[in-house]
């Protein structure tokens, strides 16, 4: 689950990392009202969207795509500068390089008090896998794209892994810092601020804290001028205040709707749904669909104890997708048994009376049984034996309307 | 022989009481495990009827497995607790006896409690860690054998073919492509689809290429991470039994997490792609499309002169 930059701002204050004096706003006046405020006479406009690459992206119109204005962050030197970047940005699309295409409409504004900088760096912390433990990273070279960091200058970016057992240790700290050339005062800031950063992304269950760029000031304090963070879904549980948070427009209606029925569900630009058990049997169909020259037009994991009401909800939901074309369900039974998984499967295509072809594969427990009841069935679902086989079928199926 | 836990392996239940401890244990019996009784903290003393036979529950792992000497434990305890039930196993298989093999079912477990729970185990190196998010371990025998986990137990049959994956259901399709070969299996496990877990591919390898009774191996990797990297580079100089692999997530979009939490593409890197080009690299034998795992299987076979 990611989170807007302000609401990430927030948490960093709070646990003490410094940041600017900054204001979130979703009009225009609350953002002339915040540049008085402020009392900043230079201003960054920056807009709020779950993506990265905003400075450098593109505002248009969302209905007929013109530009609006060239980078979604703006410095603002006057407050006429603050009104027309507002005005630009707000209910406009912010199309970057990670937001693809279509980029995202700005509901969100950040206005944020300039600051003296003497020199841009990179922080992050995130869980490393290799290591499973957490993984530090820093680079002088701040405000630039870290994967092009990582492939052309790797030896920019230096690392430490905080030992699961004992947590972050001070010379760490020190190390780190001193691999970034600061000394003194931007020293000791630079490990005030990494430990606080440390201790919340704990506290608050993140997967990953970027900051990018962290700055250095003319006064030698370190200051984290971005914040993009992410939290561990799993850890939901115990974070009553992530529900505030959660900005349920950066999310696909469907995905959350799958979720809340316990299904995982992943929308794609294909034509085929797909109804699977297990994650990885789930992606295997997909792949195994395009392998035979059709395209997915989902991910969905019914998971291990799929009940009736749960096909039924995940049929629902494939196809609200108007580019569904034709449906493949293909399911190993283990837990789950094979003669309920048809049972749903029928009462699903009754209640929904399916239009488009339905493909079946059942396998593992109570095959034979769940087989006979789709053979006894009136309705028209073609039977597969294995995966291959289920997928040449429904691509055969759907082959004469592309 | 099988790797790390035998047919007749003592194994314990964690959250034995509990509606899915409960029906997996009772599954377990069924199939032939040896079940030696369970824990679940407050209802020590009490039974709990697995297939129509009592079994006893402790308070504590400490105390269950110094009155059982069990081999191993199972763990079906709600993602909130599981992670310290994963070091409290840890702690008593270590202080008792000095090893034991923990196999960890639980899904959506925080990441950060399997950061401490994982450096917890790897403190004790006796204790081995299977999962979490993952379907088990089973090695099968003649008849019955050591089934710990959610795996059906009626598609498997002991034979020579030792299976490593991180999803559950596509282990299951690979257990039946090894059967329409009439091949069976050594022992087959599950290492989960978490970003932080336990076991390893690697150290799976390892013990499969040391078992005399594993011949082959297949190997079933996701997008997400490199594990499956550096697996194919450790195997090329350390494995010389037949490996056929596959890969899942061929056609998953970046940045997007396709169910496991660890089956995430970022940045560009670990895609599935990657995977089979390294698999390629260390000669190991891939099929494009699991229904023809068995296919490819036979043909490694039959090349490696045991067909």
């Amino acid at each position: 689950m990611n989170i807007h930059e302000y609401q990430g701002k927030m948490l960093l204050r709070a646990a003490g990392v410094p940041v600017l004096e900054g204001v979130h706003c979703t009009t225009v006046d609350q953002a002339l009202n915040a540049y008085d405020n402020l009392g900043s006479k230079v201003v960054a406009v920056k807009s709020q969207i779950h993506a990265g690459g905003r400075g450098k992206g593109t505002v248009m119109n969302p209905s007929s795509r013109a530009t609006v204005m060239e980078g979604g962050v703006k410095i603002a030197f006057s407050k006429e500068e603050v009104n027309t970047y507002a005005t630009n940005i707000l209910g406009n699309l912010l199309v970057t390089i990670q937001t693809g295409d279509e980029g995202k409409i700005v509901s969100n504004l950040y206005i944020e008090a300039g600051c003296d900088i003497a020199h841009e760096y990179y922080l992050a912390l995130l869980v490393d896998r290799d290591n499973k433990s957490v993984l530090i990273m820093a680079s002088t070279e701040g405000g630039m794209d870290i994967e092009e960091v990582a492939e052309h200058t790797p030896e920019l970016i230096h690392k430490v892994v905080v030992d699961g057992n004992v947590g972050l240790l001070g010379f760490q700290k020190r190390d780190l810092g001193m691999a970034l050339g600061l000394k003194g005062g931007a020293l000791k800031s630079f490990g005030k601020l990494l430990s606080s950063m440390y201790t919340m992304f704990c506290a608050e269950d993140c997967a990953m804290v970027e900051i990018n760029p962290l700055v250095r000031t003319g006064a030698d304090e370190m200051v984290a001028l971005d914040a993009k963070i992410s939290f561990d879904e799993n850890a939901e549980f115990r974070h009553k205040n992530w529900d505030d948070l959660r900005d349920l427009s950066e999310e696909e209606d469907t995905e959350i709707r799958a979720k809340e029925t316990g299904l995982s569900y992943v929308k794609l630009d294909g034509n085929i749904g797909c109804l699977v058990n297990g994650a990885g049997l789930a992606m295997a169909t997909m792949d195994v669909i395009k392998l035979y020259g059709g395209e997915p037009a989902n991910f969905l994991d019914v998971g291990g104890g799929a009940d009736e009401e749960q096909v039924k909800t995940a049929f629902s939901i494939i196809l609200e997708d108007p580019n569904v074309k034709g449906i493949l369900v293909n399911i190993f039974g283990g837990i789950m048994r094979c003669d309920i998984i048809a049972r749903g499967v029928i009462a699903a295509t009754e209640a929904l009376s399916l239009q488009v072809p339905l493909v079946v594969r059942l396998a593992g427990t109570n095959v034979d049984e769940g087989k006979a009841i789709l053979a006894a069935s009136t309705l028209n679902i073609h039977p597969a034996d294995d995966l291959a086989e289920g997928a040449q079928k429904i691509v055969a199926l759907i082959g004469g309307e592309e | 022989m099988a790797i790390w836990i035998e047919e007749d392996a003592k194994v314990l239940v964690q959250g034995i009481t509990g509606k899915q401890g409960m029906f997996h244990a009772d599954k377990m019996v069924e199939y032939g495990t040896n079940i030696v009784g369970g824990c679940t903290p407050g209802k020590g003393g009490q039974t709990v009827d697995l297939q129509g036979k009592p079994f006893p529950v402790w308070d504590s792992m400490t105390a269950a497995i110094t009155e059982t000497d069990a081999d191993a434990t199972v763990i079906y305890v709600p993602p909130p607790f599981a992670g310290e039930a994963i070091m409290e196993a840890a702690d008593a298989f270590d202080s008792v006896k000095g090893e034991g093999v923990i196999v960890c079912i639980t899904e959506g477990i925080p990441t950060l409690d399997m950061v401490k729970a994982v450096a917890y185990v790897n403190n004790r190196p006796g204790v081995r860690l299977i999962g979490p998010n993952c379907p088990g371990i089973i090695t099968p025998g003649e008849t019955g054998g050591a089934k710990i986990g959610i795996m059906p137990g009626h598609i498997h049959a002991k034979g020579r073919i030792g299976i490593v994956s991180k999803s559950g259901t596509l282990t299951y399709e690979a257990v039946a492509q090894t059967m329409s070969i009439d091949e069976g299996q050594s022992t087959c496990i599950g290492i989960g689809g978490d970003p932080v877990n336990g076991t390893g591919f690697i150290e799976c390898l390892a013990a499969f290429q040391n078992d005399p009774q594993t011949e082959a191996i297949i190997m079933i990797g996701e997008i997400g991470g490199n594990a499956e990297q550096e697996a194919a580079a450790w195997a090329a100089t350390n494995v010389t039994k037949p490996i056929v692999g596959f890969v899942a997530g061929a056609t998953a979009p970046p940045g997007k997490r396709m169910g496991h939490a660890g089956a995430i593409i970022s940045g560009g890197k670990g895609t599935a792609e990657e995977k089979f080009e390294a698999f390629r690299e260390a000669g190991i034998a891939c099929a494009m499309d699991p229904s023809e795992l068995g296919k490819v299987l036979l043909e490694s076979l039959k090349t490696a002169g045991l067909r």
